[in-house]
């Protein structure tokens, strides 16, 4: 026996009470509206604060450095300047507002200031690179040849680093390919199974995420080369940059895989999607730039390791293609070899050496751009007439579909629609 | 009861009234349900995706088990021999069986130190600036900047330290050490006590390496502060400024107590790093087996250059020192990047609070 239950709509006054008041957009026209106040600007007496202060930290560090006081250097006379620049600015502002107003320019400008010494750095040691690198980088034969024949003494139109573009392609290929699957599926396995075990997992791989890469170097010259006694090679070498590569991939990937909604995840269980479903059809696609980024993150630090190659793969000036025979060098361990020597000519080769390594991520970091710049549901032109073409297809098939059942009804009339 | 027979049942609770529809339906048409079982059957691509993802984590964590592991066996010959000396012993010579990690354990210390000592301010500011000062696009250009950055291999950096800041730095190094020679650290002196002044006194010093392995962590130390500087809930942001408080009152009330967690785990995976780093060490440094207190002086040393030098000549015993000393380092970063994520996980609960 099956009991079913009633009630008398009690609410039937009030509902229609409250039809009666619905929510509505309220009117806007008469209401005039005027221009957006823009809400961060510098008033005029800031930037003459700014100015003045640029002005008078110059002034008293010439002052000091030329006529005063026996100082000299270029570090020094930046310090005095931006140190005076930093007091001469407090003061000012000091004329015009409170104390913690002044505090609050003084630390913007400190911020402001840290920034630009992180940025100038920064930017330095790369261009320095890229300057100094030039030459090299100018002879086209720098990319197109080993160094086998290049004696010490030759000019840099003789030899290049093909060997170790090749080496660092093939041993970062090797890496990708085992650290790949292997790190998304264990972000998978943390983040859509779970338990104990995952938890586990999550701790051992966060610790990881900073192993130091000559230990990694050193795990794989213990564990294969002197354990199962293969001799040093570039897939030796691979190994040790998965090892690295792959907490870091995991944890990253972790991450963003946490991000995807969980309401996504519960619309396709709801449709009746399987968990592999889901994950194939809505987790993955929607953490996909994230998870290229992550590979890239991985990628790149694991193509700049020069400790681990020197320890499992070793240099050779020879282009080798077969990862498991003989010493295969890859681009950082060729700069690290190339700088040791004292001729000039090597050492402009090491920093052209770098700079195609640096060119190298940098593409690395454009192709993720274009793979995975969209967040997920944003599609490129051509997706978007794709989807289109598609969604026309799909109206198209409904109508044939309704015109057929149209047809079937006037032919069969007796027949019941369902 | 007939078969099929609709009831009709007028009850009244209160004021309202309840109608009662008791049904009753035939047996045969629909039988008697029993609860259906909630826990779900598993279709037979999920028990492949399980299983596999399973075995994924396994083999990723016994990866990382068997580093430990593997460094463990082969370092037991040289452990058994050194014993306890082996944390204290300054020389490194294991064919004379008098070796140990005190000398090269303070160096890479000492660099990670000065590193972080050089890295900890400059990303603070630089993460704070872009994630309160900046907006715009100019946000954006510095955010990827700094990611590209943390891309840079570490042998760039190398390059730098060795072929322009191993000169430029001398009269910084010089000045400091004329001006503050009075603190132990700075001192540069030779071993009778008397200051030197030569330029070639500063070169290859622990300072130089400790520069550059500062440039190189600041980039992965701004994305993670700021980061957890741009998760500070708006409410409270928005609070501060209401009560009428400047920018940097606000960013001392609400976004460094929120990013606390940030700082701090951003300051020790840069540390973890530091410690870990080689070639750009091994570049540098002029190596030497004794514990060298002043900082600016040259000589230096750090476990991992010390495996990159020596391990191409070693013999299997030396091997297997050097093998023991990559345990140590091993040991020391992973407890300082466990410590660090512990507290970036804590921290990350705490700040999403409010969007």
């Amino acid at each position: 026996m099956s009991l079913t239950t009633y009630e008398p709509d009690l609410a039937d006054e009030e509902l229609e009470a409250a039809t009666e008041i619905r929510t509505s957009i309220p009117v806007r026209e008469g209401i005039e509206i005027g221009p957006r106040r823009r809400i961060r600007s510098a008033r005029l007496d800031d930037r003459f604060a700014l100015l003045g202060a640029a002005a008078g930290a110059m002034a008293i560090a010439i002052l000091l450095f030329g006529w005063i006081a026996p100082l000299s250097g270029v570090v020094g006379f930046v310090v005095v300047a931006f140190l005076a620049f930093v007091a001469i600015y407090a003061l000012l502002v000091n004329t015009t507002s409170d104390g913690r107003e002044m505090v609050d320019r003084v630390m913007t400008l400190v911020l402001a200031s840290a920034g630009v010494v992180l940025f100038s750095a920064l930017l330095f040691v790369v261009t320095f690179t890229l300057l100094r690198g030039l030459p090299a980088l100018m002879n086209l034969n720098f990319f197109f040849q080993d160094m086998e024949f290049a004696g010490p003494l030759d000019g840099l139109d003789v030899g290049g680093v093909a060997h170790a573009i090749v080496g660092t392609l093939i041993q970062i290929g090797i890496a990708l390919a085992i650290s790949i699957p292997l790190g998304i599926v264990t972000a998978l396995f943390l983040n859509e199974i779970g338990g104990r075990f995952a938890r586990f997992v999550r701790t051992i791989v966060d610790a990881m995420t900073a192993l130091p890469s000559i230990v990694a170097g050193l795990f794989v010259y213990s564990a294969v080369i002197l354990g199962i006694g293969a001799e040093r090679s570039g897939f030796a070498a691979a190994l040790a940059i998965t090892v690295m590569m792959l907490p870091i991939i995991v944890r990253a990937s972790d991450v963003v895989l946490r991000l995807v909604a969980g309401n996504l995840r519960e619309a396709s269980y709801a449709l009746g999607a399987s968990r592999w479903r889901t994950v194939w059809h809505v987790v993955l696609p929607t953490a996909r730039s994230g998870l290229v980024t992550a590979i890239i993150l991985g990628t790149a630090r694991g193509i700049g390791e020069t400790s681990p190659v020197l320890l499992t793969s070793g240099i050779t000036s020879v282009m080798n293609t077969n990862p498991f025979h003989g010493p295969m060098t890859s681009l950082p361990l060729q700069v690290f070899d190339f700088v040791r020597s004292p001729e000039p000519n090597f050492i402009a080769r090491g920093f052209g050496t770098a700079a195609v390594l640096m060119l190298l991520v940098l593409a690395l970091f454009a192709v993720a751009r274009v793979i995975g710049g969209r967040g997920p549901g944003d599609l490129s032109p051509r997706q978007r007439r794709a989807a289109q073409a598609r969604s026309k297809g799909d109206l198209e098939r409904y109508e044939e579909r309704a015109a057929v059942r149209r047809l079937e009804a006037t032919v069969e009339p007796q027949e019941e629609p369902k | 009861m007939p078969i099929g027979a609709v009831v009709t049942d007028d009850r009244t609770l209160g004021d309202t009234t309840t109608t009662v529809i008791l049904a009753d339906e035939a047996p045969e048409s629909r039988p008697p349900q029993e609860p259906r079982s909630l826990v779900p059957r598993p279709s037979r691509s999920d028990v492949v995706f399980r299983s596999v993802a399973f075995s994924a984590g396994g083999v990723t964590v016994a990866i990382m088990l068997a580093v430990g592991l593997f460094l463990s066996i082969r370092a037991g010959s040289a452990i058994q021999v050194a014993g306890l000396d082996f944390l204290f012993e300054q020389k490194w010579s294991p064919e004379t069986g008098e070796f140990g990690i005190a000398a090269v354990l303070f160096g890479t210390i000492m660099i990670a130190v000065i590193a972080i000592c050089i890295s900890v301010p400059l990303a603070l500011g630089t993460s704070l600036l872009i994630s309160e000062v900046m907006s715009g696009r100019l946000k954006q250009w510095s955010i990827t900047l700094v990611d590209l950055m943390a891309a840079v291999p570490s042998v760039v950096f190398g390059l730098w330290g060795v072929f322009f800041l191993q000169e430029g730095i001398i009269p910084v190094s010089r000045w400091i050490s004329t001006y503050f020679g009075w603190i132990p650290f700075f001192a540069v002196t030779d071993q009778e006590g008397t200051a030197l002044t030569d330029a070639s006194a500063f070169t290859s010093s622990a300072f130089i390496a400790g520069i550059v392995v500062g440039l190189m962590v600041v980039p992965t130390q701004t994305s993670i502060m700021r980061e957890a500087f741009m998760q500070a809930p708006a409410g409270e942001r928005e609070a501060a400024y209401a009560l009428g408080s400047t920018r940097w009152g606000m960013i001392g009330a609400v976004v460094l107590p929120f990013g606390r967690g940030g700082i701090i785990g951003g300051t020790m995976l840069g540390l973890g790093r530091a410690l870990g780093e080689t070639i750009a060490v091994y570049m540098i440094i002029s190596p030497i087996f004794a514990i060298n207190w002043q900082v600016l002086k040259t000589g230096g040393n750090s476990v991992s250059a010390l495996i990159a030098l020596r391990y191409g000549e070693a013999s299997e015993f030396a091997l297997s020192a050097l093998m023991a000393a990559g345990l140590v380092l091993f040991l020391i970063t992973l407890v300082i990047n466990f410590a660090a994520s512990s507290i970036v996980a804590r921290s990350r609960s705490g700040a999403e609070s409010e969007a």
